[in-house]
């Protein structure tokens, strides 16, 4: 728990609080963070997935003592932050293959265990491409014999490092290079894609929890909470990527705001395969105001049909996650 | 390469990959001038010292307000808060209370007995004349610089308008003795009953290096009103003297009219109200919207009882009975009479049509010129044309407040300061001013207005008690909290904590926090959604 004082002034939103105890405080607050992922990786000008594997990384690192093995599937974060003879990552890491990581992590944690090791935590991560399209069939096996892993997705919703591919999520109507916005339906079709978070829960593991880059409070909670729990877990987080999304460098945590405060990107926390608690929307705002910053979706706002759809997307993770409960209710 | 089996990379290594060379613009902290203090007629620093308040460092909140205003207790009750109607949190909930916590704070100060020392002597000698809130606070300013300060005050008591003018149920006298006391502390000389007639004799011949004059205007403004047989006419300003002078109460009948529509009008009918007459009846020829007096003191009159005739002029009286006749507004919003008439009983009229100044004896001095109704005309160094004498408050064309007077005081000390010392003051550079526009409202959480309590109905209108109670400690914390801090860093860790490329340095408590530009790329996060407005995108130099 970071913080639960509210502020007026000096937020409860933003990531510290010179009136705040220091041990309140977020790692992302303080001077001593790892910075696992340090400066001068190529990632893009306001790299949402850059600054959400900082702050996953961190609060992991945090969590258990800096001791800690991170396995990397291929990816973007793979790509920016290690090009030979560099590396970015100020933690033990590797990387094997694209679809592996899971698999990978497993055996790193049978390796510590085989060498009485236990006490170094693993975890894994990859973009959406590596974790829900490519590496599914490994993630699925790590969740079912439970393997001592905590997973994590940076969920930029297509294949951004290879050039911005469709992936499976990739919202619906989205421009991609292979979901051109031309003809009768342009951009990505509607009814289609995977929701990992759920599929997870499925699988009736310890720990599943969605975050967001935009909510630094919620997302480090989350990591701290799966990192004290032993077991397979899982932790899928929004992380906007200016380039594929066509939207100013400037703006990533507004987008990744957005996503949120419109319902399209539910915040909620699973244990044992049953949500435990969703995190309220603070101030619903229309999808319009989420897609209309974005090219990739710049033709949805002239498709009255294909916006209601999409409001209506929204409206049904509001209902199904209980999403504007008050405070108190809270 | 000698590494161990499987490790090829050493650990962050890329920090050889100066990633600050993709960058087109840079982030670049800056300070925007806060519209509280923009507001400001003292010219308080109301940010600062609302950020010392909000760690709960009163004393340190205390010390940054009184380096522009000495009277905080004075002001946090009797200032008309043009701060508040400034202040950008209005626009997200309600505005901070700043009048409430300034009122906080200088009662703290009194209750705990904080000072200030003076500078070393510097042995210029300054002569004020007036003790009004301008000369007060130029003797405070001039003292901590160093100078030899006296006052001359012609009246039997300090404070000026401070005491005669502003009733007790709007400000207590122990306030006020208290923060004059404290200015006399640092070795200010106020010689009561002393009025000064000859200028140049203080700068000739009694080794005054300059002079202040700030005599205010205390004169009350009269009107012609056609009279047979004139029943009670007394003056507004007299009878707020008096009453604060102790005099027998003027004894004023069952009904009262007061006449005129300013402050002064307010205060003179709920005195009225509090001296025992039984309707207190203002007349005004024009309407609400326009009356000059502040919409908070009509409120609080009217919830009093106090009743208004708006758009009305008096046109004769006759022994008690006086003749109204109705106003109309034309296009341009002026009064003009209707012909239609009504009569009205009243055993007293009070005239409140504002104040002249007294400044006669300034004609004397060669070079001192003179507006409308005696005012006093000064050049941009508050001088008027009479060499090392200076004037300001109620005297020169200026609006009239406690807190103008207060501001010209301090602005007057800064140019006698340099005039002693050969030199000319100059304001520095205000920075550019932190609009809305500049704020990040998705980090302020909604946050009502502490409300200050109110004496209850009965007690107010009987006594002379105060009327708006201040704030506690928690309230006064709580209240400080929600400035937003317009348009500079407090520290919220925003952009250290958003930067994809960690390219922001955060530098300690209360030492901000510095840009990396070896690998910051220019993307534009941190000032997006920095909450106050505080770093600003530039454009790349060449």
């Amino acid at each position: 728990m970071t913080q639960r004082v509210r502020f007026y002034q000096t937020g409860t939103f933003t990531i510290g609080n010179r009136l705040l105890d220091p041990e309140k405080r977020t790692v992302q607050a303080t001077q001593e963070r790892s910075n696992s992922l340090t400066s001068g990786h190529r990632a893009c000008q306001g790299c949402g997935e850059a600054l959400g594997a900082r702050y996953a990384v961190d609060a992991a690192m945090r969590a258990c003592g800096d001791n800690l093995v991170c396995v990397n599937a291929t990816g973007c974060l793979e790509v920016f932050s290690t090009p030979y003879p560099e590396s970015s990552w100020q933690v033990p890491w590797i990387h094997s293959l694209f679809g592996n990581a899971p698999a990978v992590a497993s055996g790193v944690a049978a390796a510590l265990r085989a060498r009485g090791k236990s006490a170094t935590r693993v975890i894994a991560q990859g973009g959406d491409g590596g974790t829900v399209d490519i590496g599914f069939g490994c993630l699925s096996g790590m969740f079912e014999r439970n393997d001592d892993v905590l997973y994590i997705c940076y969920d930029n919703e297509a294949y951004m490092n290879t050039g911005v591919q469709r992936s499976s999520r990739t919202p619906p109507g989205a421009r991609t290079a292979t979901t051109q916005a031309v003809g009768e339906h342009p951009g990505n079709s509607f009814n289609q894609g995977k929701n990992p978070a759920l599929i997870a829960m499925a699988h009736e593991i310890p720990y599943v929890a969605t975050a967001s880059v935009a909510d630094l409070h919620d997302l480090e909670d989350k990591i701290t909470r799966a990192m004290s729990i032993s077991g397979a877990r899982y932790v899928h987080i929004h992380v906007p990527c200016p380039l594929g999304w066509g939207a100013q460098p400037c703006e990533t945590i507004k987008l990744a705001r957005l996503a949120v405060e419109t319902g399209l990107f539910p915040l909620y926390e699973a244990v044992d395969g049953e949500i435990v608690k969703a995190t309220p929307i603070r101030s619903q705002r229309p999808v319009a105001e989420y897609l209309g910053p974005q090219r990739r979706l710049a033709h949805v706002m002239k498709d009255e049909e294909a916006l209601a759809a999409i409001q209506a997307m929204a409206d049904r993770n509001i209902r199904r996650f209980n999403l504007l409960k008050t405070d108190a209710e809270a | 390469m000698d590494k161990p089996f499987a490790i090829t990379l050493d650990i962050g290594t890329s920090l050889a990959n100066h990633t600050g060379s993709w960058r087109t613009q840079r982030p670049v902290y800056i300070h925007r001038l806060p519209p509280c203090n923009d507001a400001c007629p003292a010219g308080e620093n109301v940010q600062g010292w609302l950020q010392r308040a909000e760690e709960g460092d009163y004393e340190g909140a205390w010390r940054v307000l009184v380096r522009d205003n000495p009277m905080p207790g004075v002001h946090g009750r009797v200032c008309y808060h043009p701060c508040e109607n400034a202040c950008n949190r209005g626009q997200i909930d309600t505005t901070v209370g700043i009048h409430a916590v300034e009122r906080f704070l200088g009662d703290e100060a009194l209750k705990k007995g904080w000072v200030t020392e003076p500078a070393p002597e510097t042995g210029k000698r300054i002569a004020i004349i007036g003790a009004g809130p301008s000369g007060l606070s130029a003797a405070w300013h001039l003292r901590l610089m160093g100078h030899e300060v006296v006052i001359f005050e012609a009246g039997p008591m300090a404070g000026g308008m401070m005491r005669f003018g502003i009733p007790k149920y709007r400000l207590p006298r122990d306030i006020l003795d208290g923060e004059i006391k404290r200015i006399t502390g640092l070795g200010v000389d106020i010689r009561l009953n002393e009025k000064i007639e000859n200028i140049e004799k203080l700068l000739k011949s009694d080794g005054y290096n300059a002079v202040f004059v700030a005599i205010g205007a205390h004169l009350a403004r009269r009107t012609e009103i056609p009279a047979r047989d004139a029943g009670r006419i007394l003056d507004a300003v007299s009878v707020l003297e008096d009453v604060e002078a102790g005099a027998p109460p003027p004894l004023l009948g069952r009904r009262v009219i007061v006449y005129g529509g300013g402050n002064t009008a307010l205060d003179t009918a709920r005195t009225a109200k509090r001296l025992g007459a039984k309707e207190a009846l203002i007349v005004y020829r024009r309407n609400r919207e326009q009356m000059p007096a502040h919409e908070f003191e009509m409120e609080e009159a009217l919830e009093e009882g106090v009743m208004v005739k708006w758009l009305s002029t008096i046109k004769e009286i006759d022994h008690d009975t006086f003749k109204i006749e109705k106003m109309q507004l034309d296009e341009k919003g002026w009064p003009q009479p209707t012909g239609e008439f009504e009569e009205i009983e009243a055993d007293t009229l009070i005239l409140a049509l504002g104040q002249v100044t007294d400044s006669g004896f300034l004609q004397k001095l060669d070079g001192v010129e003179f507006d409308r109704n005696g005012v006093v005309k000064v050049d941009e160094r508050m001088m008027t044309g009479y060499r090392g004498v200076f004037a300001g408050g109620d005297m020169v064309p200026a609006e009239r407040t406690v807190t103008n007077a207060t501001g010209h005081g301090k602005q007057a000390a800064r140019h006698i300061n340099a005039y002693v010392n050969g030199e000319t003051w100059q304001p520095g550079e205000r920075h550019e001013l932190a609009g809305f526009e500049y704020i990040n409202k998705w980090y302020y959480t909604d946050a009502p207005h502490s409300v200050q309590g109110v004496l209850d109905m009965a007690r107010r209108q009987s006594s002379f008690h105060e009327v708006v109670q201040g704030l506690d400690e928690t309230n006064a914390l709580y209240e400080a909290r929600r400035c937003l801090s317009c348009g500079n860093c407090f520290e919220c860790d925003n952009c250290y904590g958003m930067c994809p490329d960690n390219a922001v340095k955060k530098l300690g408590p209360s030492k901000g926090f510095a840009f990396d530009y070896d690998f910051c790329k220019g993307c534009g996060l941190c000032a997006t959604e920095c909450p106050c407005g505080a770093i600003r995108m530039e454009p790349e130099p060449e």
